[in-house]
């Protein structure tokens, strides 16, 4: 047992990581949900990146680079909402083209400054195994408010991912509760670049969602599923980090991963509860 | 056509009046012109193939859309001050093969106008699911996963995610597209029980017997090609400029391009 409790009990840096990796995954479940059954994966990934020139600015001028990923993701919001509300273009492209607009820009800002290779890793894969406690504080406020507002907005965002036009008719303001999901998603972005690093916070955003989805009959289970998905891969990543010293980022997404594709697997074999033939 | 409303203003919230309604989107019209008015317990069926504007009158209707020019109150307001006397039934639903919920979790869904944010669901909410679910002959599915359902059972779900609303107007996109005959008929048995409540009833459809079986019918075709009672407008000469475009549309593809010049708008 001592071995699946050691690394954490003898070593703050584990403790820590693990805290906030399981603040992440309550985080990534509830919105990753949201994400995967109103099919917003795209605009998850664009914001995602989105935020890399941000936080590169913001790190080369001095500033916090949750200031920079945060204006990042309003000009990633901004535009897209722009494009797709002056043109016929759909979000797609929108979405499309100011993903690669900013992720060109964030790489050119890094290539200017030769000091900065270090930094870049660092925002790209997070440095969970650094988590100082003022970061966990911010991931703890930040999993408290997307929990508490999605409480307040639990109705419209259902009616959302039935139909927005069905939300808009019923009385919910659908472009308003729209926007209110995708600062959600920004601020679950923003917020969990520390940690596992904004490549890979895409990854703790679907992938315990798509397997959450795969075993839930009810949105708020499915939350529930895609949490502790997401926590059991921050365990198990973080012990695989730990005894074979690989990289703790992407050992986390890597295990969500796998989790994935195994309840993908034993959910399609015949027999099972949701692989039943149709009813009529 | 209709003579143009002289519905005293006292009347004018329990109806849909429309008088030289431009609908479209962006700025573009669709169908120009349209002319009705709708009164407590009646209910108007709107006919016409895919394209002809049906769609854009209901979204228009329901406050989706805006009207591009003319007037269109409903129950006494413009499109989408509502809410709480309205259910829409839109076309869409590829939704219900991804979404986990249940059946009741889709019908609760219907209260949730009524409610808000945060009220509670009563027992009287819980009765009127019920009753929803009953009437719509799928109470026995209440706690099944909605993406298991077949297509015609979503339906049904739907359809009694609208009854829980208790809505004065309810506008309904095609709905009896993916039912069975006994699904169709249970549905216009529906439809005269709702009405005799006093609830107005706007569809479209591409049924002509749902169609003949509402007060009203309009047909369309990128215009008005007529509207009034269903067994006075719902003549083979009629349909034949309505549904004309269909014998296009088999032919030669051209067929598309010369009923746009036609009824299309500028």
């Amino acid at each position: 047992m001592d071995t699946f409790i050691t690394p954490f009990s003898s070593n703050s840096f584990m403790l820590n990581a693990l805290l906030a990796g399981v603040l992440v995954s309550i985080a990534c479940g509830i919105i990753g949900t949201y994400i995967v059954l109103r099919g917003l994966a795209f605009i998850g990934d664009a914001l995602a990146h989105g935020v890399l020139p941000g936080i590169a600015m913001a790190l080369l001028l001095g500033f916090p680079g949750m200031l920079g990923a945060a204006v990042g993701a309003l000009v990633m919001i901004g535009g897209i909402s722009l494009i797709t509300r002056r043109t016929r273009l759909s979000s797609d492209t929108a979405i499309g083209l100011l993903f690669v607009g900013m992720l060109a820009l964030g790489v050119v800002i890094v290539s200017r400054s030769s000091s900065f290779s270090g930094d870049l890793v660092r925002v790209l894969f997070g440095e969970i195994l650094g988590i100082n406690p003022g970061a966990l504080m911010i991931q703890l406020a930040a999993t408290v408010i997307i929990l508490v507002t999605v409480i307040i907005c639990a109705r419209p965002f259902l009616m959302l991912c039935f139909s927005p036009e069905q939300a808009q008719v019923a009385g919910f303001n659908a472009t308003l509760y729209h926007n209110i999901m995708l600062a959600l998603i920004a601020l679950t972005v923003i917020t969990s670049f520390q940690t596992v690093g904004t490549l890979l916070v895409f990854g703790m955003l679907l992938a315990p969602a798509g397997a959450g989805a795969l075993v839930a009959r009810r949105v708020q289970t499915m939350m529930i599923w895609a949490a502790g998905f997401g926590s059991l891969s921050v365990y198990v990543g973080l012990l695989i980090s730990y005894y074979f010293d690989l990289a703790a980022g992407a050992s986390i997404v890597l295990v969500a991963t796998l989790i994935f594709f195994m309840v993908f697997f034993l959910r399609s074999r015949p027999k099972s509860t949701f692989g039943s033939p149709q009813i009529g | 056509m209709l003579p143009a409303s002289n519905i005293p203003d006292n009347n004018s919230t329990s109806c849909v009046i429309a008088r030289n309604l431009d609908i479209g989107y962006q700025g573009e019209v669709v169908v120009p012109q349209i002319n009705f008015e709708l009164t407590c317990g009646q209910s108007l069926a709107l006919v016409g193939i895919n394209g002809s504007g049906k769609t854009t009158l209901l979204k228009t209707i329901v406050g989706l859309l805006p009207p591009i020019n003319g007037e269109i109150r409903v129950l006494g307001n413009p499109p989408g001050k509502n809410p709480h006397q309205l259910a829409y039934l839109s076309q869409f639903h590829d939704a219900g093969f991804i979404l986990p919920l249940r059946v009741k979790d889709v019908v609760q869904m219907g209260r949730f106008t009524e409610k808000g944010l945060f009220g509670r669901m009563t027992p009287k909410d819980e009765d009127i699911i019920t009753s929803s679910l009953q009437r719509m002959g799928i109470e026995d599915l209440r706690d099944s996963p909605l993406r298991l359902l077949s297509g015609g059972q979503q339906q049904r779900v739907y359809m009694a995610q609208v009854l829980a609303r208790q809505a004065d107007l309810i506008v309904l996109d095609e709905p009896t597209s993916s039912l069975d005959a006994s699904g169709r008929d249970l549905f216009s048995y529906i439809m005269n029980e709702e009405r005799s409540r006093g609830a107005m009833i706007v569809v479209a459809t591409h049924d002509i017997q749902l169609a003949a079986a509402c007060n009203q019918a309009m047909l369309l075709a990128h215009a008005v090609v007529a509207v009034g009672p269903g067994e006075e407008i719902l003549t083979p000469e009629a349909l034949l400029k309505t549904f004309g475009i269909v014998l296009l549309y088999q032919g030669e593809d051209k067929g598309v391009g010369i009923v746009e010049r036609e009824h299309g708008h500028d």
